[in-house]
């Protein structure tokens, strides 16, 4: 466990192919919100491979599938960016913006992304 | 659908790697 700095149970990391850590999940979590934590941590792997198409849909299915989980936000604003290194098209990052006027309005995640409005 | 959990790390690391597949580490149970 200390190889991993796993300092406490229940820890699950989830590592990329090369073995950087991607994802952390520490704690408890109620079934829907660990679910959502695991498709968050195999998104951000699939982000840092350059999967960007894989990764958007991956953060997706959080915001559709998972709504109420407390990764819907963080996966709402990845699935932006996501599109937006998978296109070039700007578009996608002002479309995440406009998303959260709508939804997570009060999360951090909105205001990271309100500079795209 | 099973799961083809690992006990040895640097073995799951190892597949990870050929495979280019993540990997995720499960520390639910074990000793503190």
């Amino acid at each position: 466990m200390a190889r991993f700095g796993a300092d406490w149970t229940p820890t699950i990391l989830i590592l990329d192919a090369d073995g950087q850590e991607r994802h952390r999940i520490e704690g408890f979590l109620p079934n829907d919100d660990f679910l959502a934590q695991l498709h968050l941590g195999l998104a951000h792997a699939a982000f840092t491979a350059g999967k960007f198409e894989q990764a958007a849909e991956r953060f997706e299915k959080i915001v559709r599938d998972l709504p109420g989980t407390d990764a819907a936000p963080e996966a709402q604003y990845w699935a932006g960016v996501a599109k937006y290194k998978a296109t070039g098209n700007a578009e996608a990052l002002k479309a995440t913006a406009d998303a959260f006027k709508q939804h997570y309005t009060d999360s951090t995640w909105a205001k990271k992304a309100s500079i795209w409005s | 659908m099973t799961i083809p959990w690992r006990d040895d790390a640097d073995r799951a690391l190892a597949e990870a790697k050929e495979s280019r597949k993540p990997l995720l580490l499960d520390f639910t149970a074990a000793p503190m």
